[in-house]
Order: structure tokens, then C-alpha cells, then sequence
């Protein structure tokens, strides 16, 4: 039963080393280590999940070094739905990555991808604070690898903007962990609630400045406004299978405000109780307009993507900012499937790449790509589902989120501005749509540009990893058939997040095992 | 004691920001190290200033210094030199790659999307030179 509550965490570590011992045996091995590894993890996960559903919060202390002066792995439902979606996004962009032969294109990524795992798992596990700053720049490293992998100039210039902005954020997580540390003595989540809620009024001003300060790490994470600026290249210029597993890394910052911020300044914190919603509701509201605008604005396919996972993170923050149990619900539901339906985006806009030839995913008129007929269907739905239209699960999603919202003073604000992004982001795929695949000259193979004349011989396009792309895409159908059982979930996970006391108990009154190895075997 | 020590960390941090935002990598790196300096006291400093007394309780000492934020200070130590080393390894590769430091690589391009294209990558900085 303790095995469920590190073995998501442990899993990838020891993975990401023996791939890095197969290195020997070429990349065949690598693969298969890799991809065992991952089907391991997703088993793995989907017990946990089946644990994490039935008991209350599990919990593993570190070393055995009970809470709060150990570290703690916490296992309830919000972190196994986490961990588990973590691991079905991974194994889709690792199938891709090793049909498309991504993987050869430069040193470790298998490495680096199940290093990635371990830094993501371990931050959706963690109980403390500062565990989950380590586990931050675990993923952040690993990410900052995959993110280069393959190389190119704009790969590199987007990475050093990704880096240096990562570095900053990481330098206010330790001042705000610090200040947390100094005021109120703990580093443990739920023992810092507890002293959060008996806070002297003399130190409740530092307290909320640090609060805030770890507000905006979690905003340069989840990319809110006005922190976003190094998503778009980032996310547009990396290779597919990356850009699909980075759909969860902004989901982490959100996460990390559900879960740090959620627990430190949730009902019982006094006057401290809800300090981050007001920022983080008008901060979504305003990100989600820029994300709309920028998907208009972008210039190639991908570009557009990435501008299309800000707003679905807004849409998000949104739903955070709203703040009653059936928003978090929502919340919870439009996240698995924004997810899942980015990672699936960014890998059908690699095929329409491989399809264009030169002008690769630019919104500019060129010849009609090959298997255009089965390709443009795909985008279709992907867009359909994406920016949430009936009937696929983001128009559930976004409904869900509006219904919660009807009742909260801003309620104009909310429904206004996210049925105008709305409205901007259907604006935006359709006009790629028809401009990749409407748009498009005749299929003659010889053209005269410059007085030149160029001949381009229309490759025939591979599909290679559509499993990936198709196992995605039917989550949008998945999350709509069984929208009830889906939604009754995100409910029972929104009522154990808003019973906080629940999580404080079962961390702060962890039983120590007996240090009999007997017992420890068992 | 704590008026020299958050003089320090302030000086430090406002010396980080500021090369932080300059506009070459080199000063950026510094800057982001500066950064990792400031905050390294920072924490240090939340376990409460303490002179003289040790970090594992003892019976016979009047007092002892809070060992956590020791122990937080080497892993944010250990994170920030390997990250400023990954940085610096990042920066020279940009700069070999874009042809110039510039923290946005080719410098002065008002419309850079068509010059991805047409310019060569590491001669740019003389065609600027060449306008201005």
C-alpha cells in the first residue's frame, strides 16, 4: 500500500538511469527500456489512481522522518489524476518521438524524457515546500534539454529566453520559500496550514507578500499574464513530441497553485483565507484575451498551438479564480482534456509540417500537402475539440466552467471575456484551416520563383505515429460519452480539495514504520 | 549585524536585476548569479542570526542556530551552480549559433521572421554596423 505513494516517482528515476546504462546497446535498446518503462509507469499510476480513490491521502515519510520534519509523498486524488495524466500524455510523445525516429536527432533524449517524468511526477507528489522547488528545477533541467534537443537557431534563442526566465522564477521561489521558512518555522504544506490559520496579525503581512511572490513562480510556470512572453517560441520552435509533453508543464504551475496555495490560503487561513483568487481570476481573464489575440495573430500553425495551450491555461486560472467546489471540478475536467488535446495539436501540426515541404507550417499559400483529405479531418476535429465547440469535451469543459461562474460577482467579466476568446479562437483555426488546406495552389511540381525555376516534388507524407495522435484525439470523445463518470470524479476530487483538514490530518498523523526489517519487507 | 546583512542581500539583488536586464548574455548570466548569491544569505539568514552556538542541540550550549536553512542553502548552492553552468554553456552556444551575443540573437531586426531566412547566421552584426 506505501508502494503506490513513491514508486510514479521512483519509476522514471531509475528508468532515466538504466536507459542512460543502455546507451551501449544503441538506440533500439534505449527505446525499449524507455517504452517498457513508461507502460510500467502508466500501470503504475492507474493503481495509484485506484488507491487514491478508494482511501483517503496516502502518505509516505522519507526515511522514515514523520511530518513536519520529514519529507512527505502525498498521494491523493488530485496528484494520481495528475501523475496518471502525466503518463498518458508521455507515452503518446514517446511513441511519436520513436515512429517519427525524433529520438536520434540528438543524445539522451530517452534520458531526458524519463528524467523529465521523474522531476514532473515527483512535483504532482510532494508535500513540502521546498521538495517541490527541487523537483521544479528537476524538471526544469530535464526540460531545458528536450526543449534543445535536435538544435537549430531558434530552438537556441528560445531557450535561452526559456532559461533565463525559469532561472529568475526559480530565484523568487527560494526568497518566497525563505521568507515562508522564517515566519512560520515549517516547510511541510499541511503543517504550514495549520500555522498559517494561528498566524500573529504582525507577520500576516510578510506571509501574504511571500504567498504572492509564490504566486508569480507558479505564473511564470503556468504562463499568466504578464509572465507568457516565453511560451509561444518556445513551444513553437521545439520538436513535436516535446512540444506535446510541455502541454502538462504549464499544468504543473497550475497545479502548484491549486495545491501550495490552495492548502496555505484556503478556508480556515483567517484573514490570509483566499488571498491569491482576486489576481488569479483577473490575471487568467487577461491572459485568456491575449492568448485569443495572439492565436490571430500567429503566423505559422504551431505558433498558433502554443497560443491556443495559453488559452486553455487561462481558461484555467479562470476557473481557479472563480473559486467554489463546482468550478474546481470543472477546472479539473477541462484540464485532462486541454491536455491531452494540445499534446495531440502539437503533434498533427508536425505532420502538416512534414506535409508542406519548405514553407513547413507558415500561414502562407503553397501547394496542397499530400493526404490532405485525411490530415485536414484530423485538424478539423483537433480544432473543434480545442476551441470548444459542441460537441467535443472542451465545449463541456468551458460550459462547466460558465455554469460555476454564474453566481460570482464578476460573472459579466468571466462569461464576456471567455466567450470572446472564444469566439477569437475559432476565428483563428479556421482561418488556418482554410489557409492550409483551401488556400493552396494546384498540384503542378515545377514553379517559376525569381525567374527561377524551382521544382519541388511533393513527398509522400508517412503518418507515422497516428496511434499517438488518434489515442489523444479520442479523449475528446471519451471525455463527452462518459462525461458523467468523468464529471462525477473531478467532483469527488474537488470535495476532498475543499476538506483540507483531511490532507492536514492524514499528513501531520503519518504512522512512522517500526524499523524492523521484517516489517519493512512486507 | 542585520542591518550589514540586508544591505548586502538588497545590493546584491538590485545589482542582479539590473544586469539581468541587460541585453548581452554575459551580463544576464552574471546577473542571474548575483541572484542565486542574494538569495543563498537570504535563506541563510531566515533561520534567525546567531553567533557562536552550534547546529545540533546540545545540552550543554545555551542555544543553537536553526540547521534547516544550512541544509536548504547548500541544495539551492549545488541547483544554482549547475544551472549558471548550463546557462553559460547555453549562452556560448547562442553565440556561436546566432553570430552575436544579443539575448535576442540577430540584433536590430525590425522584421526578424524574414530575416530568419535571408541572412546568413553569424554576420549580422556588420550589416548593422554598416545602417547605423
Amino acid at each position: 500500500m506505501l508502494l503506490e505513494t513513491f514508486l510514479p516517482v521512483l519509476l522514471p528515476l531509475i528508468a532515466g538511469t538504466l536507459v542512460l546504462l543502455a546507451r551501449a546497446g544503441g538506440i533500439g535498446v534505449q527505446r525499449l527500456v524507455s517504452l517498457l518503462a513508461l507502460v510500467a509507469l502508466l500501470i503504475v499510476n492507474l493503481n495509484a489512481m485506484q488507491i487514491a480513490v478508494q482511501l483517503p491521502p496516502q502518505v509516505y515519510a522519507l526515511g522514515n522522518w514523520v511530518a513536519p520534519f520529514g519529507i512527505v509523498m502525498v498521494l491523493d486524488k488530485l496528484s494520481a489524476t495528475m501523475v496518471l495524466l502525466t503518463s498518458i500524455l508521455a507515452l503518446a510523445a514517446l511513441w511519436y518521438a520513436i515512429s517519427q525516429k525524433i529520438d536520434e536527432k540528438g543524445a539522451h533524449f530517452h534520458v531526458l524524457f524519463q528524467i523529465q517524468l521523474f522531476g514532473l511526477n515527483g512535483a504532482f507528489m510532494t508535500g513540502d515546500v521546498f521538495n517541490l522547488f527541487v523537483f521544479f528545477e528537476v524538471l526544469l533541467l530535464a526540460s531545458y534539454g528536450l526543449l534543445l534537443h535536435g538544435g537549430g537557431r531558434l530552438k537556441t534563442r528560445a531557450g535561452l529566453h526559456y532559461v533565463s526566465i525559469n532561472l529568475v522564477g526559480s530565484t523568487l521561489f527560494l526568497f518566497a520559500v525563505g521568507a515562508l521558512y522564517g515566519i512560520l518555522g515549517t516547510l511541510n504544506l499541511a503543517d504550514m496550514a495549520v500555522k498559517v490559520a494561528a498566524l500573529p496579525v504582525e507577520d500576516q503581512g510578510i506571509v501574504a507578500a511571500a504567498g504572492l511572490m509564490l504566486l508569480l513562480v507558479f505564473g511564470v510556470k503556468a504562463a499568466m499574464f504578464p509572465l507568457y512572453l516565453w511560451l509561444p517560441q518556445a513551444y513553437a520552435n521545439t520538436t513535436a513530441p516535446v512540444a506535446a509533453l510541455f502541454a502538462i508543464m504549464t499544468k504543473v504551475g497550475l497545479y502548484a497553485i491549486i495545491r501550495v496555495h490552495g492548502t496555505l490560503f484556503g478556508d480556515s487561513a483567517g484573514a490570509l483565507s483566499d488571498l491569491h483568487i482576486p489576481w488569479v481570476l483577473w490575471l487568467g481573464l487577461i491572459t485568456l484575451l491575449f492568448a485569443g489575440l495572439g492565436a490571430i495573430a500567429s503566423r505559422k500553425l504551431r505558433e498558433q498551438v502554443a497560443y491556443l495551450v495559453l488559452a486553455s491555461v487561462a481558461t484555467l486560472l479562470i476557473g481557479i479564480g472563480i473559486n467554489n467546489p463546482a468550478s474546481m471540478s470543472a477546472t479539473l475536467f477541462y484540464l485532462i482534456h486541454s491536455t491531452l488535446i494540445a499534446g495531440a495539436f502539437f503533434l498533427l501540426a508536425d505532420w502538416i509540417r512534414q506535409g508542406r515541404g519548405e514553407v513547413e507550417d507558415e500561414f502562407t499559400r503553397s501547394y496542397a500537402m499530400p493526404k490532405a483529405i485525411i490530415v485536414g479531418s484530423v485538424f478539423m476535429f483537433a480544432a473543434v475539440a480545442m476551441s470548444g465547440l459542441p460537441p467535443l469535451s472542451g465545449f463541456m469543459g468551458k460550459l462547466m466552467i460558465l455554469s460555476s461562474a454564474l453566481n460570482h460577482p464578476a460573472f459579466f467579466w468571466i462569461l464576456a471575456i471567455v466567450l470572446l476568446a472564444g469566439l477569437f479562437m475559432i476565428i483563428a483555426v479556421a482561418r488556418a484551416g482554410s489557409l492550409l488546406f483551401y488556400n493552396v495552389l494546384p498540384k503542378e511540381v515545377c514553379h517559376t520563383v525569381d525567374n527561377k525555376e524551382v521544382c519541388t516534388t511533393p513527398e509522400n507524407l508517412k503518418l507515422k505515429g497516428a496511434l499517438s495522435v488518434f489515442g489523444l484525439l479520442s479523449a475528446a470523445v471519451l471525455l463527452v460519452v462518459f462525461a458523467n463518470t468523468f464529471h462525477s470524479f473531478t467532483d469527488s476530487v474537488a470535495q476532498q480539495l475543499s476538506h483540507s483538514e483531511t490532507y492536514q490530518y492524514q499528513v501531520l498523523h503519518v504512522e512512522p514504520l517500526s524499523n524492523s526489517r521484517k516489517e519493512l519487507v512486507e | 549585524m542585520e542591518w550589514l546583512i540586508s544591505i548586502s542581500i538588497g545590493f546584491m539583488t538590485a545589482a542582479g536585476v539590473f544586469l539581468t536586464l541587460r541585453a548581452r548574455t554575459f551580463p544576464v548570466v552574471l546577473g542571474l548569479t548575483l541572484l542565486a548569491y542574494a538569495v543563498n544569505v537570504f535563506l541563510f539568514t531566515m533561520g534567525r542570526l546567531n553567533i557562536g552556538v552550534p547546529s545540533v542541540i546540545d545540552a550543554a550550549q545555551a542555544g543553537y542556530s536553526d540547521p534547516l536553512p544550512q541544509a536548504l542553502v547548500l541544495t539551492a548552492i549545488v541547483i544554482a551552480f549547475g544551472m549558471t553552468a548550463f546557462l553559460i554553456v547555453l549562452a556560448l552556444k547562442a553565440r556561436s549559433e546566432l553570430g552575436n551575443d544579443h539575448v535576442d540573437g540577430i540584433h536590430l531586426s525590425k522584421d526578424e521572421h524574414s530575416l530568419e531566412k535571408t541572412l546568413p547566421p553569424k554576420q549580422p552584426t556588420k550589416a548593422v554596423r554598416g545602417d547605423s
